[in-house]
């Protein structure tokens, strides 16, 4: 199923991307089939070993005012509908939806733009396939664990950011590639045809995991978009109503690590590896440190709310209150730190109101 | 052509050119370690190798220049060779300008571009509706999208003082160069010396500027984006100014031993050329970062 | 061109050489400097060229084999920055350092000391560079490019050491590049006047040119990521009013003269070889001199190509595309010109015109891939994508490095005075010619089917290719072995060459014996 062309793409911005593509490349290899024509008849006819003696021409004005306005006149042709499809491209103007970007290092956030929607999309490949220890899956490295839906025939509109570095989101089908650049918002929009499943992934280097960013969009009709939209909006007030109750509730040291080491696997160990050792100079460990044995409320806070100008992220943003929890009692017991702390999701919701 | 038969002078085998390598290795390498350790907080080896370095330069400037003097002395050099001197510098002072435009590029670009469209300029609307909504765009830079507040430096007073100085120590320079043509060696060595006392003075207010803005008007390195562009570009204009007060010192130490004649000071002029180019930079820098 | 043969006597200033090492690390003499830059460039692309062997085994096959992510980014970056500054940039170095002043007739550079200095600095960036990597935390991992903040604020600690080193090695192109300009402006023999240098001088002269106005902006950049990252400053940081985009403006305002900076010469050494294996002059010089005057003066205006997707105003794309389109005009020129040069001419295919060939047809796909490049709308979906490595490693692979290797045959006979293995040449040619394309040819492909460059690992539908690739990659690298192999046996001896090995051939350099000795034209000769 491997292709070796760029994508036709499902909207109409992608389908004019393709024949600017292919029209282009049509007309280089016509230049190049007569410039490389020419110099292979010179190499066969006007060889020295068939006694081709050589000519002594060495200036032609007229021929070289020719080979100057000639490429100049198709560099015109190609300018024009290129031009045209930048500048439809370009204008992000009366969008029906609107979703905000946001990257990080390393996985995508999405927010439904005036609606109570919003969550975080990861790699879901797992990590016994990356080692070759399972058979890979038919989508390898491009399923993630939520995926962003859109709807058809609307125009969609997205504001895209980060929130440490440079990040590119890019769906070759929609024909959409934008670099998400922290502080800065880029504006891209699309309308897509078909419903469907569509594949990405990060395009600009973003540090160690920038392989492992993929973006899964999927297409619905807008009906079924809308009903989905608003399924979303209860269930996040579900749960947050389920958050404020567990907060009375406090968990086990069984429950506490075992969801702790989950949570910790799926968000801190591409940094502070599964081993809480880092990678020295880059991650700092976790194993022994003098936060993770002796400030339980540093830990809680950097946890909670990042350090800025670092990759560290301020993860209240991104886990439910349980879940952080759960994992900062499991850094402060793991690997042989043994501090025997619990930490209750009421702990660390003094840190988030703060 | 005059120089057909003059001999271009090659010179021998020299010692100095790859100490002169090992020590922009011991600098670079020296300067990355303490600058590492600065921000670890450890007191490293960094520096010492950093200083090392810095006195291997100088010794081989030492005697580089005085193989370079001796044999100009002996009257080796042609005047080809003094072409290449001077074309060599010139193109030197190119790359200066150069360096000096990419700052000034980058100034242009947060004042007119990067601050405008954290403001919602052009096609950042967005930028600031969501993620900025409290920032409004401003030159100076006085209060940064993430809070930082700063004062601003005006261009009265000490940054004019400066400009004047600096002007009329172009002028003095250029009085040393045509007495030193006219062989008028007591004006040359007035003027000169007039000059590196100039130079010395705007060192001193510049100095005195920067604390100013240390202390009272919190203006620092790092109070975003006003602030850096304001240090970075007197900051590396005043490194220059410091050696080209140097050369012009070494030029007057110089002129005292009875060096160079009316048609004979490449390296007195090649001074006087970077002086000139570093009062310009000033110019530049007193009408765009002060003034405007 | 008539010369009176250049003065071999030795003059008595010229002190008798130091043995041994000392003399390499003393030396002014441009031949011996260029020889130093020639192997030390040679050994740069050998590690250069190991670690793109690392980054094609891991690529191999999809799933993480040999390297560590983290890892896998720093070989990508320290290849790529070890090709373009440790390998290219020094053997065209090396090039102007033997072969200008003998081709306008000078005794030596002009400025002979600093010319030494220029080179020892090298060395020394690159320990640093190339030591980093041992470093806790590891060497620089954010591309060749070092992007803000991934180069600030989420670099490894060894950044400084980056840093410097890029520091000195700018240095370092600096002074060569005044050298270059200098002796080319100053130092030509009577008679040599400017429409009647080589094109290789002239093509060198705008290289110099460029490389003083840009590498002084590289330094810029560079110090600013020092700054951000080490004393607080905001240069890239939103919150403090800067933009990390600056970054990319500041960066490739060099960058995109640096890859000219990579090619330019090229073209002054095929512009050489062709005429030379053709037997007949070159077509339309003085137009060759416009039209590379012309790139270079287009090329400081095009820079945001590279940044088609970072968010401009589409007034400022559409300005971009326009100008980067307009360099396929003088550089089309330089095509047709060759091509005119080898019509009607009388060709014969010794290794040095094999290479030049194979420079034209190749360079010419890469730049019909950069044209594509141009075109932003559908550079939206190139960026950043194995069609860009393949556009790139087209025209510095088999651009720059095939002109370096055509260069080398072509000169081999005059630096040591001995023919080279014509039969090992063209055994190197023709597995390097078929290796190369299976290597890069197809990065197009997985390219537009949508695979990210920078990535140590990829989904399966890009997993028959890139092994096609990696297999590519193994037969070039061995390839260049053969090429080493040529140049120790040529360098040890083999059979004499004449003054002027090449029937064709013209210019000041085949007027001097072969070896050429250590001092040449030390009166000039006279050009008419
Ligand atoms: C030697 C180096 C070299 C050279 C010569 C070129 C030449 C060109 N390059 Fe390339 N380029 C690179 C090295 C080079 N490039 C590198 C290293 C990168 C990636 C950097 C990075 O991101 O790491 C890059 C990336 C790059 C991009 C950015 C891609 C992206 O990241 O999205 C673009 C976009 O416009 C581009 C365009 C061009 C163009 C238009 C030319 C033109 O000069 C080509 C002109 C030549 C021809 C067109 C062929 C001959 C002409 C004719 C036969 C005449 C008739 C033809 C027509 C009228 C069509 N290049
Ligand atoms: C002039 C510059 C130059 C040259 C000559 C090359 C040469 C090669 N490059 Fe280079 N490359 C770049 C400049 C260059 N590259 C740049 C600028 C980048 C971008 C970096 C970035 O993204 O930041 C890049 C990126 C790059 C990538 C993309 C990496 C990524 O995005 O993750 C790849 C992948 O295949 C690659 C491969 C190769 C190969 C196989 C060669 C081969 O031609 C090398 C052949 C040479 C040898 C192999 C050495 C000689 C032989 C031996 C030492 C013997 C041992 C050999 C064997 C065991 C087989 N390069
Ligand atoms: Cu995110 Cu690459
Ligand atoms: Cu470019």
């Amino acid at each position: 199923q491997s292709q070796l062309n760029m994508t036709q793409g499902v909207s109409e911005i992608s389908q004019r991307v393709y024949n600017l593509h292919m029209t282009i490349f049509y007309i280089c290899c016509v230049i190049g089939v007569i410039v490389f024509g020419i110099m292979f008849a010179s190499m066969i006819l006007h060889r020295k070993s068939k006694g081709h003696q050589p000519a002594t021409f060495h200036e032609n004005v007229k021929v070289e005012i020719l080979w100057t306005a000639i490429p100049f006149v198709i560099l015109i042709g190609m300018a024009i509908p290129a031009t045209k499809t930048l500048i439809a491209m370009e204008d992000t103007s009366e969008s029906d939806v609107t979703i905000i970007v946001t990257g990080s290092q390393w996985k995508w956030h999405y927010k439904y733009f005036d609606r109570d929607v919003e969550f975080f999309s990861l790699l879901a490949t797992p990590q016994e396939q990356i080692n070759n220890r399972l058979q890979k899956g038919e989508n390898y490295l491009l399923e993630v664990d939520r995926p962003l839906v859109i709807p058809t025939d609307r125009k969609v509109r997205f504001l895209i950011t980060s929130d440490d570095v440079i990040h590119a989101w890019w769906v070759p089908d929609f024909a959409i590639k934008k670099d998400a650049n922290p502080g800065f918002i880029n504006e891209i929009w699309t309308k897509v045809e078909t419903p469907g499943v569509y594949r990405g992934q990060c395009a600009e280097l973003c540090g160690k995991d920038h392989g492992f960013m993929p973006i899964v969009v999927i297409a619905k009709e807008p009906d079924e978009f809308e009903s989905w939209l608003d399924e979303q909006e209860v269930i996040a007030r579900e749960a947050k109503a389920e958050e404020q109750r567990l907060l009375a509730l406090s968990m086990s040291k069984e429950e506490l690590m075992s969801l702790g080491e989950s949570v910790y696997l799926g968000n801190c160990a591409a940094c502070h590896q599964p081993n809480g050792e880092g990678i020295p100079g880059v991650f700092p460990s976790l194993k022994g440190t003098d936060m993770v044995l002796n400030d339980r409320d540093a830990h809680i806070d950097i946890v909670v709310n990042g350090k800025k100008g670092t990759a560290m992220q301020a993860f209240g943003a991104q886990l439910s209150l349980r879940e952080l929890a759960a994992v900062i009692t499991y850094e402060r017991n793991a690997w042989g730190n043994n501090t025997g702390d619990l930490v209750q999701a009421a702990d660390v919701n003094q840190f988030v109101n703060r | 052509m005059a120089q057909q038969h003059e001999k271009y002078y090659v010179p021998a085998y020299s010692p100095w050119p790859i100490m002169g390598a090992i020590g922009l290795f011991l600098i670079a390498f020296g300067a990355a370690h303490t600058v590492i350790d600065m921000s670890k907080e450890i007191d490293g080896w960094g520096s010492n190798v950093l200083w090392t370095g810095i006195a291997v330069i100088i010794l081989m400037l030492f005697g580089w220049f005085r193989d370079q003097i001796n044999e100009s002395l002996a009257g080796m050099h042609s005047k080809q060779l003094g072409n290449s001197y001077r074309q060599g510098m010139t193109w030197f002072i190119f790359s200066e300008v150069m360096f000096f435009s990419a700052f000034f590029g980058a100034l242009f670009y947060a004042r007119f571009i990067s601050v405008e469209w954290l403001g919602g300029a052009s096609n950042n609307a967005m930028t600031n509706e969501v993620l900025w909504p409290a920032f409004e765009a401003h030159w100076p830079l006085t209060l940064t999208p993430g809070g930082i507040e700063s004062g601003s430096m005006g261009w009265m007073g000490l940054p004019l003082y400066n400009t004047i100085i600096l002007i009329v120590s172009s002028v003095t320079c250029h009085l040393a160069h045509v007495n030193l043509e006219k062989n008028n060696r007591k004006m040359l060595t007035t003027w000169l010396g007039i000059t590196v006392l100039l130079g010395c003075t705007f060192l001193y207010f510049q100095v005195a500027e920067y604390i100013h803005a240390y202390q009272d008007l919190g203006l620092r390195l790092d109070s975003g984006v006003y602030g850096n562009t304001f240090f970075m570009l007197t900051g590396f204009h005043g490194v220059h100014v410091t050696l080209g007060t140097i050369m012009l010192l070494v030029m007057f130490l110089r002129v005292l031993k009875g060096h160079f004649t009316p048609d004979n000071h490449f390296a007195f002029q090649a001074t006087s050329w970077y002086w000139h180019f570093v009062d310009v930079v000033w110019v530049c820098l007193f009408i765009f970062v002060y003034v405007m | 061109m008539s010369t009176a043969a250049g003065e071999m006597t030795h003059h008595d200033h010229h002190h008798h050489a130091p043995s041994g090492l000392t003399r390499w690390f003393f030396t002014t003499n441009h031949k011996e400097i260029g020889s130093l830059y020639l192997w030390f460039s040679f050994i740069m692309f050998l590690v250069g060229g190991s670690m793109a062997m690392v980054i094609r085994a891991e690529l191999f096959q999809p799933g993480l084999q040999l390297v560590e992510p983290h890892f896998f980014n720093q070989m990508t970056t320290v290849h790529g920055l070890v090709m373009v500054f440790g390998a290219v940039m020094p053997a065209f170095v090396g090039l102007a350092n033997w072969m200008i002043p003998l081709m306008i007739g000078a005794p030596d550079m002009a400025l002979p000391r600093m010319n030494n200095w220029s080179f020892w600095i090298l060395p020394f960036a690159f320990m640093i560079l190339l030591g980093s990597l041992f470093m806790e935390g590891g060497g620089p991992a954010f591309g060749w490019t070092f992007y803000a903040p991934l180069s600030t604020s989420y670099s490894p600690d060894s950044t400084a050491l980056f840093v410097f080193s890029i520091h000195i090695m700018g240095i370092s192109s600096i002074m060569g590049a005044i050298n270059v300009i200098v002796t080319v402006m100053n130092m030509r023999a009577p008679g040599m006047t400017y429409m009647k240098m080589p094109m290789f001088v002239w093509t060198w002269l705008i290289t110099a040119f460029l490389l003083i106005a840009v590498m002084p902006v590289l330094a810029c950049a560079a110090t600013m990521v020092l700054t951000d990252k080490y004393f607080g400053t905001s240069f890239f940081d939103a919150a403090g009013g800067g933009d990390p985009v600056l970054f990319q403006h500041i960066f490739w305002f060099f960058g995109h003269p640096e890859v000219y900076i990579m090619i330019l010469p090229s073209f002054g050494i095929v512009s050489a070889i062709i005429p030379a294996f053709s037997r007949k002059k070159l077509f339309g010089y003085s137009s060759m001199v416009y039209a590379t005057g012309a790139i270079a003066g287009l090329s400081f205006l095009v820079w945001a190509h590279h940044m088609f997707t970072t968010g401009m105003p589409v007034g400022a794309e559409i300005f971009f595309m326009y100008a980067t389109m307009l360099i396929s005009i003088p550089t089309g020129v330089k095509v047709f010109n060759w091509v005119a040069t080898m019509w009607r001419g009388a060709i014969s295919f010794e290794t040095p015109m094999l290479f030049a060939i194979a420079f034209v047809v190749l360079f010419t796909i890469g730049g019909f891939s950069g044209l594509m490049l141009a075109m932003t709308p559908a550079d939206f979906q190139y960026h950043d994508s194995y069609f860009v490595v393949a556009h790139f490693h087209y025209v510095l692979v088999s651009g720059a490095v095939f002109s370096i290797m055509a260069a080398a045959y072509y000169w081999l006979p005059k630096w040591t005075g001995h023919m080279y293995d014509e039969t090992l040449g063209r055994w190197h040619f023709w597995c390097s010619l078929i290796s190369v394309n299976v290597l890069f040819f197809p990065m197009h492909f997985v390219g537009l089917a949508g695979m990210p460059r920078r990535i140590p690992d990829y989904a399966l539908q890009f997993a028959d290719i890139n092994k096609i690739v990696s297999y590519g990659a193994f037969a070039f690298g061995l390839s260049q072995l053969i090429f080493l192999w040529v140049v120790i046996k040529c360098a040890r001896g083999g059979e004499r060459a004449p003054m002027k090995p090449w029937e064709g051939a013209e210019g000041l350099e085949w007027t001097i014996p072969s070896p050429a000795p250590l001092h040449t034209f030390e009166t000039p000769p006279e050009v008419k």
